[in-house]
């Protein structure tokens, strides 16, 4: 690691002045992916600007018919919290899925959805939810906020306040992990609203999250498991690697988007 | 003595509070006064000429002490690390072992190999440094692919074809005569997976050196601190022994990573001198995953000839084994001598023939790694048989009963003569256990929900307890492999066993105590183990190929009696009773026929205090010392199965059950063999389902860090079902074989057995991640279609 200044703001307000201030600045949110690559030397933000002291950033409440989530939110929080498993208990089974504890106790809802890492959990429920990413700016729609791997629709300068999620009539992750990293290898979020069916893939794209246009038609006429026999999704465009290929991973997408639905539609 | 503590108790490890409590003291606990930390500068290419190295800017960075290279080394005159195992061609010529700098001298031969080190202050500066020293790399074409390794560049001058040794072991012509006599043959490719160590504990060194005394000091992590000594001093030329001290404090886990002689602790200690100030260095984990030597990385062909009735004739196997960029400590035997010997298996086989080529490469040297070739042996024998069993259309139980060895000595075609044990026993035990005879309704129950289900054996024999100085000896060892121990009794009857093996993880410091508590009739508590100094301890062979039970505590019992036959002598003036009166039982030396008697502790005290006998007739004190050299390996043997159910859809296995009935002789500590047994199967699982060394075609390491290898996780491994057998060893004193490495070696092919058995075809690699068993079930839902 090296040398860097350390700014802890008391406001969001604050947090984007110093941001603006230092060029080379970075937000630290839980630290779980910028500290190690820090570490690693392959980033070397000249400022961290520690979001864990701003106000109004942390917290879940629910607001008419949306669950609003504060960016600075830990994984356990969301996992824990009555508020998520009452309202989208497949958003909490998601957040309790991800790394280990040591890793949920610090990482954060806001950290996960801007650094987008194509195998990251959060990004595919914020796509199936159809949630809205507020910053300190505006508000971003889920399928404008995602732009492709480690890659948003975040200006510079500007810092994810809160992330609220429709509350869905059915909704469920499956995700088949990566052995090693148990990252999302193939990740599946299924959500219907009304008749509204998204179904927000990760861990296979090799640009990142994205709405697999096969299961929503099979879904949209009939949500149910079983719509789905015989789906059958394009290896085009899918990540290829040591621990799978784009036809595995292909194969998985309605497997787990199947595995998905029965959750959501269990009773 | 109690029967909680004796020897057959499941005592609780005594070392265990001061691990728990964070007050363990490792290589990287320990501070000396004005220490200085190393960073070193690694290769980030497998294969390249180094044209030009310019430190000249580090050595002016902030903080810097010294930057070192390849070429401070030899106008030192410090000499490379070496491989302790001479191993000859087949013609009769001495393998080719190229040079092994501690730093690159004008090549560097795998990414992570040392091109300088930096010592500052910090180990930031020493890291900010390095990143000023300016090298200029020819970079030459990797060599990964170990059947394309013949006609690739040179790594090392002395071996043109990239080609160590060209060796083999058996009778050829008896082995070509069997198969020509045979009736069936089944042949089988496989590979057996690299894999990284991974000990919790990274490496980690300090070199210090005492300007006043002239005496050096290395703290390192090492299984092996003697051994660590004598090539430092002897080899590598750091200073003469008796100037020499190396202590291996708490190391947290080797499994084989730590018996080896690298590099950094070899320059640390070096380097203290010449900078003046001790000198520390701690792997971080991208290190360890880089240049901890790596293990296992066999292609093998193999076969096995059969007779109408199903009798083995002979088998031949083909091996090219993966040795790295350069030979480790041990390397050379791991692929030979601890490889094609256990070939026979617990089988009958009258002819074996086995032909190891050890291969050169542009990645990390490959050595020892828990189980040491036996785990590749043993991998080639069950997966043969399953597969020999399966096309003969016999029950895998039946094939190996009818082919099991039944009566001992045995001696197989291939150098080892097995003393003892009882396979049909262990056979008969498993099969009962893993309720076998309902194998086929569980199968039918896992269909009806979409599973597949399979069942694999493997009945494993490994040699331990390594080994007979003189047969190494005469097999290439540069070493003899015996083992040392001297009981240290305090006058007031305190006993401190002083032992060559050294413990990381094993619980020597419960086992040993337990052992000469029992002895001696004392309280385990009186009893405390050192290990791990050269001061303290005159000499050991260290820890390794479950050798410390026994070998290390067959050098601790003869110690004991010795301690005892003095003993008896001060007994005697004491009691004032003639020796040959004196008895010693239950802690008791007593006068036969009398209802005089003295405590051991009281003994000692006389032993001590000498005033009643003159010290002319009988030397004071109460300390005696052994060395023990076995007579013969152990072999430790069992019969491991392996019930899986696999998810077709994903590629998921399933370890549902796990029964292992072990035969490791003689039993000290049923608890910590268990503890053995558990870690070696998961291990096992590991290499089978998830581990795997990847380097891509340019020879980086896809592979360096836990994003990418997948370590065996709590939630990976079933509750094991665990029974034992015991036909104890006939050539120790203790009668106990070893259990360090059974599981590790046992594993893996009953693994790959089972989910062969499920998917219903051979071709399933290791690891077999998901992703390999989908594509395998695929091959075998085609295969069954085609059918
Ligand atoms: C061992 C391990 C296992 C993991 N496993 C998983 C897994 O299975 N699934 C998964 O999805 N994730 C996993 N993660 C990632 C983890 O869950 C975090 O979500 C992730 O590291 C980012 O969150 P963070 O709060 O730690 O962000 P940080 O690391 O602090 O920041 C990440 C990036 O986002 C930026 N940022 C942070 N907050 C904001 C904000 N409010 N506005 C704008 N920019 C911001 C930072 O500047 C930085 O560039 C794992 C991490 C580790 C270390």
């Amino acid at each position: 690691m090296y040398a860097f200044n350390y700014h802890a703001p008391k406001t969001v307000r604050q947090a984007a002045s110093l941001l603006a201030k230092n060029t080379d600045g970075k937000v630290l949110a839980g630290g779980q992916t910028l500290l190690p690559t820090m570490k690693q030397r392959l980033a070397s933000p000249s400022a961290l600007i520690d979001l864990g002291h701003a106000e109004g950033m942390s917290g879940i409440e629910q607001k008419g018919r949306n669950i609003v989530i504060g960016a600075m939110t830990r994984h356990v929080e969301v996992s824990t919290s009555a508020i998520v498993k009452n309202a989208i208990p497949g958003l909490a089974a998601l957040a309790e899925g991800i790394g280990d504890g040591a890793v949920r106790n610090r990482g954060t809802i806001g950290g996960s959805l801007a650094n987008n890492d194509p195998a990251a959990d959060y990004p595919s429920a914020a796509l199936a939810l159809n949630a809205t990413i507020i910053t300190n700016k505006r508000k971003i729609s889920a399928d404008e906020f995602f732009q492709g791997m480690f890659s948003t629709a975040l200006e510079e300068g500007e810092i994810i306040v809160k992330v609220s999620f429709p509350i869905p009539s059915k909704a469920a992750y499956e995700k088949f992990p990566n052995p090693a990293s148990r990252y999302a290898l193939v990740g599946v979020f299924v959500a219907k609203k009304g008749s509204d069916v998204r179904v927000a893939v990760t861990g296979a794209g090799s640009n990142g999250v994205f709405r697999s246009k096969e299961c929503e038609a099979a879904l949209s006429s009939r949500f149910n498991a079983r719509a789905l026999d015989g789906v059958k999704v394009s290896a085009s465009g899918l990540n290829a690697d040591m621990h799978a290929s784009a036809d595995y991973r292909a194969h998985l997408i309605p497997v787990m988007a199947k595995r998905a639905v029965e959750k959501a539609t269990a009773k | 003595m109690s029967a909680k503590t004796g020897v057959g108790a499941s005592v609780l490890r005594k070392e265990d509070f001061r691990f728990i409590t964070g007050k363990g003291q490792y290589t990287d606990d320990i501070n000396r006064q004005d220490q200085a930390y190393a960073y070193f500068l690694r290769s980030p290419h497998a294969h390249a000429n180094i044209k030009k190295l310019d430190v000249t800017a580090a050595k002016k960075a902030p903080g810097v002490l010294g930057v070192l290279t390849g070429d401070d080394l030899a106008a030192d005159k410090i000499g490379g690390l070496i491989c302790g195992w001479m191993i000859h061609n087949k013609d009769g010529s001495p393998m080719k072992a190229g040079a092994h700098p501690a730093l690159a001298q004008g090549k560097v031969r795998y990414v992570g190999d040392h091109v300088a080190v930096v010592i500052a202050d910090t180990y930031q500066q020493a890291k900010d440094a390095a990143e000023q020293i300016h090298v200029d790399y020819q970079v030459l074409p990797a060599v990964v692919d170990m059947n394309k390794a013949k006609g690739s560049p040179a790594i090392h001058d002395v071996a043109p074809d990239n080609v160590v040794y060209d060796w083999h072991l058996g009778d050829k012509a008896a082995t070509d005569a069997a198969f020509a006599k045979a009736k069936h043959l089944t042949k089988i490719d496989l590979v057996n997976n690299r894999l990284i160590p991974n000990a919790v504990e990274p490496r980690a060194a300090i070199g210090d050196f005492d300007s006043g005394t002239g005496i050096y000091t290395l703290y390192t992590t090492s299984q092996n601190p003697h051994v660590a000594r004598l090539v430092l001093s002897a080899f590598v030329g750091i200073a003469p022994e008796h100037k020499l001290r190396v202590i291996a404090p708490d190391v947290g886990g080797g499994f084989g990573s730590k018996i080896f002689i690298y590099a950094e602790e070899t320059v640390c200690v070096w380097a203290a001198k010449k900078v003046g100030r001790p000198v520390k260095w701690t792997a971080d984990r991208t290190e360890a995953f880089l240049s901890d030597a790596h293990g296992r990385d066999h292609i093998s062909h193999a076969e096995l000839a059969l007779d109408d009735k199903g009798k083995i004739l002979g088998l031949r196997v083909k091996t090219k084994a993966n040795l790295g960029a350069y030979l480790s400590t041990f390397s050379s035997c791991v692929p030979t001598y601890l490889y094609a010997p256990l070939l026979s298996g617990q089988y009958d086989i009258p002819a074996i023939y086995a032909e190891v080529e050890g291969i050169y490469t542009t990645t990390a040297p490959v050595d020892a790694y828990r189980g040491a070739g036996r785990p590749e042996a043993t991998f080639v024998v069950e997966r043969l048989i399953e597969k020999a069993a399966r096309e003969t259309g016999t029950d895998p139980a039946t094939f190996r009963r009818k082919n099991f060895v039944k009566s001992f000595p045995h001696q197989t075609p291939v150098i080892m003569a097995y003393d003892t044990g009882n396979y049909t026993a262990s056979l008969d035990l498993a099969l009962e256990m893993a309720d076998y005879k309902n194998f086929a309704k569980r199968k039918k129950d896992s269909a009806k929900n979409g599973k597949l289900r399979g069942i694999g054996f493997s009945a494993y024999i490994e040699a331990c307890g390594i080994a007979p100085s003189a047969a190494v000896g005469s097999l290439g060892a540069g070493v003899g492999l015996w083992e040392s121990a001297e009981i240290r009794v305090n006058p007031v009857g305190t006993v401190e066993v002083l032992t060559g093996s050294h413990s990381h993880g094993q619980g020597h410091e419960t086992t040993f105590a337990q052992l000469v508590a029992d002895r001696l009739g004392i309280d385990i508590e009186a009893v405390s183990v050192v290990h791990g100094d050269t001061d303290k301890v005159q000499f050991g062979m260290g820890t390794y190929g479950s050798r410390s039970g026994a070998v290390g505590m067959s050098a601790i019992v003869k110690a004991v009696d010795k301690v005892i036959a003095k003993g008896k002598k001060v007994a005697a003036y004491a009691l004032e009773a003639a020796e040959k009166d004196i008895q010693f039982k239950d802690g008791r030396f007593s006068v036969a026929g009398t209802d005089k008697s003295l405590a051991f502790g009281e003994v000692a005290l006389q032993a001590y205090i000498a005033h009643k006998f003159n010290g002319q007739d009988l030397e004071p004190g109460l300390k005696e010392g052994a060395f023990y050299d076995p007579t013969n390996f152990t072999f430790p043997s069992g019969v491991h199965i392996c019930e899986v159910e696999i998810d077709p859809e994903t590629g998921v296995t399933d370890i549902v059950k796990w029964t292992a009935v072990d035969d490791f002789g003689n039993v000290i500590n049923p608890m910590i063999v268990e503890g053995q047994v558990h870690g070696g199967i998961a291990q096992g699982v590991g290499q089978a389902l998830l581990e795997g060394a990847h380097y891509n075609a340019d020879g980086q390491l896809v592979t360096a860090s836990y994003m990418d290898y997948t370590m065996p996780r709590a939630d990976d491994l079933p509750s094991f079902n665990v029974g034992m057998t015991n036909t104890p060893c006939t050539t120790n004193p203790l009668g106990i074989k070893g259990c360090g490495e059974a599981g590790a070696i046992a594993a893996p092919p009953a693994v790959i057995n089972a989910i062969t058995d499920a998917v219903g075809h051979e071709d399933v690699p290791m690891p077999a991640t998901p992703y390999a068993v989908w594509q395998a079930c695929q091959k075998g839902a085609r295969k069954l279609a085609a059918e």
